[in-house]
């Protein structure tokens, strides 16, 4: 063991926080089961009460995020909608007004009224729409011109900017594709080196990075794999390296990390996880040959903080060898055993089932986290204990936990299990798309009302 | 003159959108403590009110001050007025809100038409830094004004690079401004040595790893990852001994063999570090992931691995499986069991033993 003083600062962060985590999990496993199961709650009117506040006042410490208000809407109506509650329909339609005030003439949408489109925020305000639903919601969009937004955006090597003369990253790749395809006019001119770009924001760790020689990051990871597949070009990435760099952002808090040796992050429940539920799904629909979550056959494999459109001080977030209680074989691992992650593994009959529907992940250990130490008691959800909630980090803990909770599911008709929801099964979320993250429903009928135009 | 005010006061009151100016000096722009609306510089302008609507949602609750800002920044902004007082505006506009990326925007526009000195922009960006260091449009912002200098103000870009690092070593931002100065300006002879430094203040920093990485594979004075490997090889694999638990040695170890798979399998550099590892029977879990991975690609393993690999395996009730990838499996399975289900999809694609 290290003498203290020679500790570097990342192992003196990291021990700080597994200290605080550690703490959390032990007072826990030392309580009675009652105690457990209402520490286990998800704080649903908790946390609506306080997203819903935020919908209609926000005070004046906000002014940070005055250039991302569409973000507001969609961190906050996305996380009403997993818990399956809806909006006063006064305040659907007034969200419907504000956003197209935000509408810009020449198309997409920007951080507020009057100020100019972002693919960011036109990417949070077509998600709010389509998630709000409905037919003023989804005709307030002016697709046409909204394409020829995109178009502009285009920069000639492949990837996109921001806005006009703004920065070109990975993060504008997936907003720009992600709205063009939620309204179906993705086309071959958008499309063109996308896929390019993104490969060379593969870094040697296997994660992806924002810009080409950057490092992995777990946001930019979600968003290059997931406008990977929606351009289809999905496989000229190495998705073996990819999933070994995604598996070991989990570390021993049970949450994921958004870079390898830095600290857990609750909003990487989503960026992360995520991850794995994209892969998921390309294997449904891929069939037999496709990549991860093998049966025996399969042949093997064939990468933000945050998308926000700042990051922004202040208020919310943009711009990374456990022992087992139960485990009976020696760890070698000198590690501190009084940190027991204290959910059991899933016990299932059939291990081919298992092969073929087990999530890569430990989602069981991933809502540990989330529901131990992401929530904040009078409300809202957080980074990490001693981090103060906010709308950002409630939107992306609450969309990490519904990818745990459904990730075992075969298909989307099926409900989850109760095994594979930690807590009560009230826990239980809506399943998202993770494409786009929206609820899928919600997806579902915006796919349909876009395909008729 | 507009407004019939005498001319005397035209040089106090210019008129808007003259794109006439020379290398205008940035003054002094301390606000004198009057609001807008109350100094006599701005009373030709009407401020432009947000177009919130009636009952606008996530409505934030600005401070007069801010809204004042904004209200002035619009209008100016929509009358499209490139003059010295709008340039001053948008330093206001930009310290009440530098995540604002529209007043940025109008910045640089303003910024081309008054030809302000960018070297005091600079040290505006400056000043603004410190607290704004993750900040996307001020980053993006120093680009553009760097990528206008030119290669004069490449010291100047490493050296704040280096002070925002010294405070936040793994600053993504800061990375990635050092990384673009490098490759459009240059500046490379020190950078290795400056990895070597940041790497050993801290071992466990990836972003260094990382850096080093973009060093190795992309400085012209190098000669590329070919030509580095050997040398590189040895540094990584002492940091590893150094610190077995971490992660960061371990994936550069083997992206220092990217694109080169026979030659990263065949190395016996690489199969010996898994060893010594294994055999200190202390975190070895990369170690034994490495010689997962060996295995999958074709790796013969002598006997000192599996006799390795068996003593780490403690349990009388299960013998350790013949074939030596499966039992590698087995052993993460329990000794890395969080991540316990990778491993058993890890096993499940293993090609069958001949």
């Amino acid at each position: 063991m290290e003498s203290f003083p020679s500790l570097t600062v990342t192992q003196r962060d990291q021990i700080l926080v597994e200290q605080q985590v550690f703490n959390i999990y032990k007072a826990f496993y030392d309580m009675p089961p009652s105690s457990q199961s209402l520490m286990l709650e998800l704080q649903r009117e908790n946390h609506v009460e306080y997203l819903t506040n935020g919908l209609k006042h926000l005070g004046p410490s906000f002014c940070v995020l005055d250039a991302n208000r569409p973000w507001l809407c969609y961190w906050i109506i996305h996380s009403i909608a997993l818990m399956d509650e809806f909006l006063d329909p006064e305040l659907e339609d007034n969200t419907i007004d504000f956003l197209s005030r935000c509408q810009d003439p020449n198309g997409g949408y920007g951080g507020g009224p009057g100020q100019m489109p972002h693919v960011a925020t036109t990417y949070a305000a077509v998600n709010s729409l389509v998630t709000l639903g409905g037919d003023k919601a989804l005709c307030s969009i002016n697709r046409e011109k909204l394409y020829t937004f995109l178009r502009r955006m285009k920069d000639p090597n492949g990837a996109f900017r921001m806005h006009d003369d703004g920065e070109i990253d990975v993060r504008a790749c997936y907003t720009a594709i992600s709205v063009a395809s939620l309204l179906n006019i993705l086309d071959d001119d958008l499309v063109q080196d996308v896929g390019n770009y993104i490969l060379s924001c593969q870094t040697y760790e296997g994660g992806i990075a924002g810009e080409p020689g950057s490092e992995a990051h777990g946001g930019y990871t979600f968003c290059g794999l997931a406008t990977m597949i929606l351009i289809n070009e999905v496989d000229r990435l190495d998705l073996s390296s990819l999933i070994d760099w995604v598996v070991f952002r989990q570390g021993v808090e049970a949450g994921f990390q958004g870079r390898t040796n830095k600290l857990v992050d609750g909003c990487y429940s989503f960026w992360q996880g995520g991850v794995f539920a994209l892969l998921k799904r390309l294997q449904s629909t891929k069939g037999e040959q496709s990549v991860p979550m093998g049966d025996g056959e399969d042949s093997g494999a064939g990468s933000p903080q945050t998308t926000a459109s700042s990051d922004a001080t202040g208020a919310e977030g943009l711009n990374e060898d456990s022992s087992q209680a139960g485990s009976h074989f020696e760890q070698g691992e000198p590690h501190d055993a009084s940190c027991p992650v204290v959910v059991e593994n899933i016990d299932h009959n059939s291990s081919k089932r298992r092969a073929k529907v087990e999530p890569l992940f430990n989602c069981l250990a991933l809502q540990q986290y989330i529901l131990l130490c992401a929530q904040e008691p009078g409300g809202g959800l957080r980074d990490k204990p001693g981090k103060s909630r906010d709308h950002y980090h409630t939107c992306y803990c609450l969309s990490g936990l519904s990818v745990c909770q459904h990730s075992w599911s075969e298909d989307e008709d099926s409900p989850p299990l109760p095994s594979a929801i930690l807590g009560s099964y009230s826990n239980l979320l809506e399943p998202i798309h993770p494409l786009y993250n929206v609820v899928l429903d919600r997806y579902q009928e915006a796919h349909e009302f876009f395909s008729r135009s | 003159m507009a407004n019939g005010h005498p001319s005397f006061l035209a040089l106090l009151f210019p008129p808007p959108a003259l794109g006439s100016y020379r290398t205008l000096k940035m003054e002094s722009d301390e606000p004198d403590g009057h609001s807008l609306s109350r100094r006599a510089e701005w009373c030709d302008v009407t401020p432009l009110p947000q177009d919130d609507g009636p009952n606008p949602v996530v409505p934030i609750a600005y401070k007069e001050e801010f809204r004042e800002t904004m209200d002035y920044f619009r209008a100016i902004y929509q009358a499209d007025e490139r003059s010295p007082r709008a340039f001053r505006l948008t330093r206001q506009a930009i310290v009440a809100n530098p995540g604002n990326y529209t007043v940025w925007h109008f910045r640089r526009l303003l910024l081309q038409t008054l030809n302000v000195d960018l070297y005091e922009e600079l040290d505006f960006l400056q000043q603004i830094a410190n607290s704004n260091s993750k900040n996307y449009q001020l980053w993006h912002h120093r680009r553009w004004v760097v990528e206008r200098l030119g290669i004069d103000a490449r010291a100047k870009e490493l050296q704040l690079t280096k002070k925002i690092l010294s405070l936040d070593a793994k600053n993504y931002h800061a990375w990635s401004h050092r990384q673009w100065v490098l490759q459009a300006l240059g500046g490379w002879e020190d950078e290795l040595d400056y990895c070597q430094q940041l790497l050993e203040e801290d071992i466990f920093n990836n972003s260094a790893w990382n850096q080093r990485y973009f060093v190795i594979t992309r400085s012209p004075f190098l000669g590329g990852l070919k030509a580095m490997r050997e040398s590189e090889v040895r540094y990584t694999v002492e940091a590893i001994l150094a610190k077995p638990e971490n992660e960061s040695p371990w994936r550069y170890l083997r992206g220092l063999y990217k694109d080169n798979i026979e030659v990263w399998v065949n190395d016996p550099q690489i199969s010996l570090v898994c060893l010594k590892v294994m055999n200190a029977k202390s975190n070895y879990v990369f170690a034994l992931s490495m010689l997962l991975d060996l295995l999958c690609h074709g790796f013969q393993p002598s006997e000192e691995f599996r006799d390795a690999v068996d003593a780490l395996w403690t349990s009388d009730n299960h013998p350790l499986d013949s074939d030596l990838a499966k039992a590698v499996c087995c052993i993460l399975e329990h000794v890395d069991s969080l991540r316990a289900s990778y491993w058993r999809w890890r096993k499940c694609k293993l090609p069958l033993a001949a």
